[in-house]
């Protein structure tokens, strides 16, 4: 680093890192602006283009002050692993990373085998401090995963399909033999929901208070965990589906079929939003990059999709081969896959969109993985499989820096409290569940196209009709050139372009007509006078 | 193999003591929070039904006048008193902190008509219709608060009698002139028992006199022959005039662009008047629904308040159609006189029914002081109301009042009124020939003549 006299004031960083530092925080500007500027040439109103203009650049401002801040200010930077010379990251083993990292972190590494009661499911808090696993065979536990102590379990002695958070690690919803049912942390059971029926799997819309399940029918359901009204109660008529993932930057609910399907749902709509043929065989399991623009989908033909669902095309934009029981992204973009007894870790590091091998890690053989999940806010994957769960070091997985009012996992009783009343009074409406969440404030275009009047109508039959008249007929052959004939001619050109606008116009007569004739109709007549209402048509 | 995780040992992300503060940890990244803008919506949302809530306007009732209060004067050096003066001749000091009256000034025989004082606050003019213009002298602050208990009268200091009645007075930034405007325009001397100047100007009364706070030469007033007319100290003769539909009650100069005035109209509008260009209004403030009788502009010139013949008192901003806000009380009759207090967060009338009231300028305002975190939290919710004001649901909210029912029924009368005018106005143009029936604006057509 050079230190130069400037014009008086101390240059400490030179010309070309300052460059770089400056293009760096561009970049990170970028992401903070949340959308391009706003164009305001067109504008004619002077008042509210001076208004919008000082709000962008206020934005911009608050924009560069979020970036500087995260340059400078974040505690904490990402986890990584990098391979030296003829290494591969992914014939890295767990075990030589628990030797290279601290204590604390190695101590995330562990294996509970419970042989009896498997296989298990698993679901974490956002904060990622809690963890509730939920066995087959009826067991269900919440662990604190911070001093890995475990908090409550109990045996439900009937099968356990699915276990799900609700806001906080206070309550929890487990999908049972014939009904779901809400406990809270001691293992009370505080409500059956009897309407949901046999659930094969839950998820919870956490902004929206919106417990979602999907049963044995291919049912979906909402119901509103604050006020326990049923939101929604939708038949998807796809078949009974196991696979379903909530996208975490909408809300919307993905459902996997067994025909290859993928259909996304919305609370306030019994139709789906979308619905898309992505797999050839059955879907076996999805997942969503918390971005929300890429979806990963695994079909039983021994196919990885990746979809990128801004664009909605018909082509996935990366496809991986390979069986996946389960898929999940991490925080930070990274994709598990998980088959059998193997888990693969894939990730995007040229920043194109393009998922190769990243990490490995096998099993015990024998072991079946029914869910692979990252842990929020650390490098660790959970794995619940046929003999227990398991905990593996994903380095670089997690997002480093955590956000007190977000999520935190060094909350207190005294912070969580307060956190639940809060996020209770922003609790979203269901109404604000669609596929583009930034949609949300916007104009709403105009989608019909304006009326023609009657004039412009007449003078687009005058320009075709004159267009026509131009038109010098050619010369036939003696006989047929006589000027009576081409006289004629001339005059049927002139009928056949105006045919079509007649025509358009006799059509929507009509349409006036039929619409008039059906108020009439509606209108009662007084007995007097109704022998003379006009009788339908005879059919 | 180079590797590191993420690792946080407890120590560095929790406090040390039990005494410290909770650590707090920001991370700005939008990825973490999904759905901000529909949680900002239900946030304003929310801000704008707690403003509901709270929206506590009226704080209190000052009584104490005999008959019912005519014209208001606030004291320029002096935060909390006021000064009244009712119909039967009575002038009252009021202090505003402890809602009581302080001073009594006694002495004139007709209605007290209009009433000023000096800019040094010592000096109170008071003129009424028994032809006098008496001169009080105020008392001091410290003695106010002595004896708040037991109210003290006063002597005035001169009495000048003259040959008209009056209608209103003003008084001159930093001297000790004041102009009284009654049969004509007189600008007086607090020590000469006759005016120094007088003008005319046609032969009807002048209603209101106000000068401009800028530039202390210039004199606006009103007159009855609905004229509002401009007048410089220096010139020794009136300089411009026009004439209006109606009659201009009040007139009142934007403090902060004292080129700029506004006028509360007969017609039940305000209209605001650039005093270089008298041919147009900049703007009309409509919403009330009978004759506008006094307004007064807050200290930063960015609003002002209205008061109305009907019963309610509006509060406007300086370049708005619409009123922000409306109060109204049961008991509160037909508004006379409104004073917008010194530091801008208090709304003051005097009414028929012989009160003066006192209102808060911002209905769901937290009186008191606030914390920093209380004052963050206000702040946020007045930013997201703003960000999605135009969204339906949040202008229903906000927009909202509740209205007495005659004034509610004689708003949608003036609104379809308006309307049937405005249609019938339509279709005699599209019915003649094009060009011969020229719309001129609103703003313009109040106006009939520019002298």
């Amino acid at each position: 680093m050079g230190v130069k006299q400037d014009g008086g004031t101390i240059d400490i960083v030179p010309a070309m890192e300052q460059e770089k530092i400056s293009d760096e925080l561009d970049k990170r500007v970028k992401k903070f602006l949340r959308g391009a500027e706003a164009n305001l040439e067109g504008l004619k109103d002077k008042k509210l283009k001076g208004q919008l203009a000082v709000r962008e650049e206020l934005y911009g401002k608050s924009a560069h002050a979020a970036a500087k801040a995260e340059k400078w200010l974040l505690p904490s930077e990402g986890g990584y692993l990098e391979a030296e010379g003829i290494e591969k990251t992914w014939r890295i083993k767990q075990e030589s990373i628990a030797r290279e990292v601290d204590i604390l972190s190695s101590r995330s590494q562990f294996d509970i085998v419970l042989p009896d009661l498997g296989p298990y499911t698993l679901d974490f808090t956002s904060s990622g401090r809690y963890m509730a696993v939920g066995g087959r065979k009826g067991h269900l536990a919440i662990l604190d995963m911070k001093n890995m102590s475990l908090i409550r379990e109990i045996q439900v002695r009937e099968t356990v399909r699915d276990v799900a958070f609700l806001h906080n690690e206070l309550f929890f919803a487990a999908a049972q033999k014939k009904y779901p049912y809400i406990y809270n942390r001691d293992g009370t059971e505080l409500h059956c929901l009897k309407e949901h029926g046999a659930v094969l799997r839950l998820q919870f819309l956490k902004n929206h208070f919106l417990l979602a399940s999907v049963n044995k029918f291919g049912h979906l359901r909402y119901q509103d965990v604050t006020m326990g009204r049923m939101i929604g109660s939708y038949r998807t008529g796809l078949g009974r589906t196991d696979v379903m993932h909530v996208n975490p930057y909408n809300g919307v609910v993905a459902l996997g079929h067994s025909g290859g399907k993928v259909s996304m749902w919305k609370p306030t709509s019994s139709a789906p939003l979308l619905q898309r043929l992505c797999h050839k065989g059955p879907i076996s399991a999805m997942a969503f990059h918390p971005n929300g623009h890429l979806m990963a989908t695994a079909g039983k033909e021994k196919k990885i999709m990746l979809w990128d669902l801004r664009k909605l095309q018909d082509e996935p934009i990366q496809t991986l081969p390979g069986h996946a029981s389960t898929l999940d992204f991490s925080q930070k973009g990274l994709l598990a896959r998980g088959c059998n007894s193997y888990v693969q870790i894939l990730g995007d590091f040229s920043g194109s969109q393009n998922y190769e091998n990243y990490m490995g890690h096998r099993m015990i053989k024998g072991y079946q993985i029914g869910r692979v999940m990252f842990r929020p806010y650390e490098d660790v994957l959970g794995i619940g499989h046929s003999m227990g769960w398991s905990s593996i070091l994903i380095p670089g997985s997690g997002e480093p820096n955590f956000d007190t009012w977000v999520a935190n996992p060094f909350e207190t009783s005294k912070q969580r409290r307060e956190k639940e009343v809060h996020s209770l009074l922003d609790k979203l409406p269901p109404e604000t569940i669609m596929l583009n969440p930034t949609e949300l404030g916007t104009v709403k275009t105009q989608r019909r196209k304006e009326k023609r009047t009657k004039e412009e109508k007449e003078a687009e039959m005058e320009a075709a009709v004159e267009a026509v008249k131009v038109i010098e007929p050619k010369k036939k052959t003696k006989g047929r050139n006589k000027p009576s004939k081409r006289a004629k001619k001339k005059q049927e050109m002139i009928v056949s372009a105006k045919r079509p606008f007649l025509e358009q116009q006799k059509k929507e007569e009509e349409q006036v007509a039929r619409k008039k004739q059906k108020v009439s109709e509606q209108v009662e007549q007084p007995t007097a006078l109704q022998r003379f209402v006009r009788k339908k048509a005879a059919t | 193999m180079k590797v590191k995780v993420i690792s946080r040992s407890a120590d560095e992300f929790t406090k040390e003591r039990s005494q410290d503060l909770q650590r707090v940890f920001r991370n700005f990244d939008p990825s973490i929070r999904t759905q901000e803008k529909a949680v900002e919506y239900v946030r304003a949302q929310n801000a704008a039904k707690l403003d509901k809530i709270f929206a506590r306007p009226f704080v209190g009732a000052m009584e104490g006048h005999i008959d019912s209060i005519s014209c208001m004067a606030k004291n320029p050096n002096h935060l909390i008193g006021i000064f009244s003066g009712s119909m039967d001749g009575e002038i009252r000091l009021w202090d505003l902190a402890s809602r009581r009256t302080v001073c009594r000034f006694p002495g004139h025989k007709g209605a007290v008509q209009g009433l000023t004082v000096s800019t040094d606050g010592r000096v109170l003019v008071s003129c009424g219709t028994d032809s006098t213009v008496r001169l009080w002298s105020v008392p001091v602050s410290n003695l106010l608060e002595e004896d708040a208990s037991s109210d003290k009268s006063a002597q005035p200091r001169e009495t000048y009698v003259w040959k008209n009645a009056f209608r209103s007075v003003d008084h001159q930034w930093n001297s000790d002139r004041f102009a009284t405007g009654g049969a004509g325009v007189d600008i007086w001397n607090h020590n000469r028992s006759a005016p120094e100047q007088s003008y005319q100007w046609g032969t009807d009364t002048v209603v209101s006199v106000r000068f401009n706070p800028g530039e202390p030469d210039i004199l606006a007033t009103s007159a009855s022959d609905r004229s509002i007319a401009l007048y410089d100290l220096r010139m020794g003769k009136p300089t411009s005039k026009f004439i209006m539909r109606t009659r201009t009650n009040s007139i009142c100069w934007n403090p902060m662009e004292p080129i700029n005035f506004t006028a509360a109209n007969e017609d039940s509008n305000c209209y605001s008047f650039d005093c270089r260009k008298f041919g147009e209004a900049t703007c009309v403030h409509m919403d009330h629904v009978s004759a506008v009788m006094d307004i007064d502009y807050s200290p930063t010139g960015r609003e002002f308040v209205t008061g109305s013949y009907d019963r309610t008192i509006m509060i406007f901003q300086y370049n708005a159609g619409h009123k922000r806000e409306i109060y109204h009380t049961k008991r509160m009759q037909r508004v006379f006189c409104v004073k917008y207090s010194c530091d801008g967060s208090y709304v003051i009338s005097g009414s028929d029914d012989t009160n003066l009231r006192l209102w808060k300028s911002k209905a769901s305002e937290q009186l008191g002081v606030l914390l920093p975190r209380e004052q963050k939290k206000h702040e946020y919710h007045e930013a997201v109301k703003n960000r999605y004001k135009h969204l339906p649901e949040i202008k229903r909210i906000v927009r909202h009042r509740h209205l007495p029912k005659p004034i509610y029924k004689a708003g949608k009368q003036i609104r379809e009124q308006n309307e049937s005018q405005r249609k019938k106005q339509e279709k005699r143009k599209a019915h003649s020939a094009p060009g011969s029936i020229v719309e001129e604006p609103l703003r313009k057509r109040k106006i009939i003549k520019v002298e």
